[in-house]
């Protein structure tokens, strides 16, 4: 079967991201693969163990995005490719999502296409079930387990209320979370292959699309206020009374 | 302005975040609430009083099990046909998939989970934390029309007026889904740490009580989970003197001692509830970013270094085995419970 797994790379988690000069910048922090879309690419290579295929690592992104996707080819994605643009700088989601199903056609269709569940940077969360709505193809979000069974594909979705377990045909987009497992960490073959794979950079015109139009515009950036507080350790002779003191203090504050 | 507040339900049990997402419309204008699903009088009734102008319900038994594809065709049905200026929802995972394909179906844009939303002129201008709460930013879109949804605790939730009611209009249901529901494994207790003013949480150090003996025949794992067990009672106890609700760190869920929907933090939710009590949890920023808003945050944990401290504002250095139970002796008895 094949499948594409779409990813794209954000600063790290550790980054101390501010705004300067209206713009966010991220210091000397390094660009990983988006953490979520690591369960992305585990996602669609349990899917390749269990059925046999290919998986495909597909990303929008300037030419350093190549780091993200050749992550992907470590931790065992067969190929990779990179949708490059000047055109796509002021993309929104919808418009991300466009292009990912103009890229998704032209690498001729997939059975699975796998989305993380959002991204650590936007945060928005739209990008499967855009880019499944569009493509016309079913959406399964939240997927923490998945089967394929007499063609179609058959999934647990992890919801705040337990688990929903629904089925459809392929193809289909999945967006999946942690409950499959932890990602698995590049080997070291798959890193050397990885470092030696040549990545193709489509451009919009090798989709054959112009860039989308663009509804979500940024206005400003605001730092948010620090949460830095001052802790105040309460102590006292055996538990007991410190739990007085503690439970005397949050009434004190009032939040309840 | 016109607006559709989408009411958010799980087989007919709200999202309480829809009230406040309902209240925000009400303040621009028109507040038109709109309902998708089966067996919608009960939720009806709640949206008149808590203040709708107008309900709009697409009713259907095979809308019973929520299935995105099916909803958002209904939702862009009516709005093309009604045209609202603005459609708004509260945010939770069923409405981030729903408003991605209802803006599609539109050709417009989504701004999500905002913390803020205020109108100049003819314009919206949003606010919604990126980077996971790192910075803001002030976000608007141009098409028409505007779908945004709210994240939940972020809005004044409007007073509920039983004396309100009135009579909800029918509207056009579409039921096409190419999803098939075969079931559901549904927990003992639905969780709704995002809706919740009041989370006691566990983390790792919640299997730690070296006093409990596991029963006999348990290896190292089961006993592992079932000590862990045996500390969610403790925060749980806690939790239900105080009218909230039990979160976990990822730590805790990984240890499989408490599903999944319970997880704060970067790959679970994002809280903001009034006050947060933390317990046996290190604090790694990957849960730190999900507690961010909250208003108020107490930590318990036995290592005086654990980061956990630098954002909490009272702490205490202890055994969570003995704090936690007599800080639920405590309360019980200043709450009159």
């Amino acid at each position: 079967m094949k499948i594409i797994a779409c990813i794209k790379q954000v600063p790290d988690s550790e980054a101390k991201v501010k705004a300067e000069n209206g713009q966010v910048s991220w210091g000397e922090s390094p660009l990983v693969i988006n953490p979520f879309d690591e369960y992305a690419v585990e996602g669609a290579l349990q899917l390749k163990e269990a059925n046999s295929g290919t998986v495909t690592a597909l990303c929008i992104g300037p030419e350093s995005a190549k780091e993200a996707l050749k992550h992907a080819l470590a931790m065992g994605a067969d190929e990779a490719i990179l949708v490059s643009d000047a055109a796509l700088h002021a993309l929104d989601t919808q418009g991300a999502a466009r292009v990912l199903a103009a890229a998704i056609n032209k690498i001729g269709g997939a059975d699975i296409v796998t989305f993380g569940r959002q991204t650590l940077d936007d945060g928005s969360g739209l990008a499967a079930a855009q880019t499944a709505r569009i493509l016309g193809w079913p959406l399964l979000g939240l997927v923490g387990h998945m089967e394929i069974k007499d063609g179609g594909v058959r999934v647990s979705r992890v919801i705040e209320e337990g688990r929903q377990i629904v089925s459809a045909k392929m193809p289909a987009v999945l967006s999946i979370v942690q409950s499959i497992g932890e990602p698995r960490y590049p080997s070291f073959m798959g890193i050397r292959k990885a470092s030696k794979a040549s990545i193709p950079v489509w451009s919009l015109s090798d989709l054959g699309i112009t860039a989308p139009a663009t509804f979500v515009t940024r206005g400003e950036l605001i730092t948010p206020p620090s949460h830095e507080v001052v802790c105040e350790i309460i102590q006292g002779d055996g538990p007991e009374q410190i739990a007085q003191t503690l439970a005397d203090k949050i009434l004190a504050e009032k939040v309840l | 302005m016109k607006t559709f507040v989408y009411i958010d339900h799980f087989k007919g049990e709200v999202q309480q975040a829809s009230w406040e997402t309902l209240g925000v419309a009400k303040s621009f204008g028109s507040a038109s609430a709109v309902i998708v699903g089966s067996g919608l009088e009960a939720l009806t009734k709640a949206a008149f009083e808590f203040g709708a102008d107008e309900v709009l319900i697409a009713e259907d038994p095979a809308l019973m099990d929520y299935r995105v594809e099916a909803f958002a065709s209904t939702l862009s049905t009516l709005a093309s046909s009604r045209m609202p200026d603005l459609i708004l929802f509260p945010t939770t995972s069923r409405t981030r998939e729903l408003a991605a394909m209802t803006a599609i179906d539109l050709n417009s844009g989504v701004l999500v989970d905002l913390t803020g939303l205020s109108r100049n002129g003819d314009t919206l201008v949003a606010t919604r934390p990126i980077y996971e709460g790192k910075l803001n930013e002030t976000v608007v879109c141009s098409a028409k029309p505007v779908i945004a949804t709210l994240r939940a605790r972020a809005f004044p939730r409007p007073a509920q007026d039983k004396s309100k009611s009135g009579t909800a209009t029918k509207v056009e249901a579409k039921t096409d889904s190419p999803v098939t529901v075969e079931g559901y494994e549904v927990a003992e207790q639905a969780v709704s740490v995002t809706d919740a003013s009041i989370i006691v949480s566990g983390g790792r150090g919640v299997s730690n009580n070296p006093s409990l003996t596991a029963p006999a025949g348990m290896d190292d794992k089961q006993a592992e989970i079932w000590r862990a067990q045996q500390g969610f009672k403790l925060i749980g106890e806690l939790a239900t003197v105080l009218g909230g609700a039990v979160g976990a760190s990822r730590a805790a869920v990984d240890g499989g001692y408490i599903p999944y929907a319970h997880q704060v933090g970067q790959t679970g939710k994002v809280v903001a509830p009034d006050l947060y009590i933390a317990c046996g949890i290190s604090g790694a920023i990957q849960h730190i970013v999900g507690i961010r808003s909250a208003k108020m945050v107490v930590a318990v944990n036995k290592d005086a270094e654990a980061p956990i401290f630098k954002v909490a504002r009272y702490g205490v250095i202890g055994d969570l085995f003995a704090i936690v139970p007599a800080l639920t002796a405590a309360f019980k008895k200043r709450l009159g419970k």
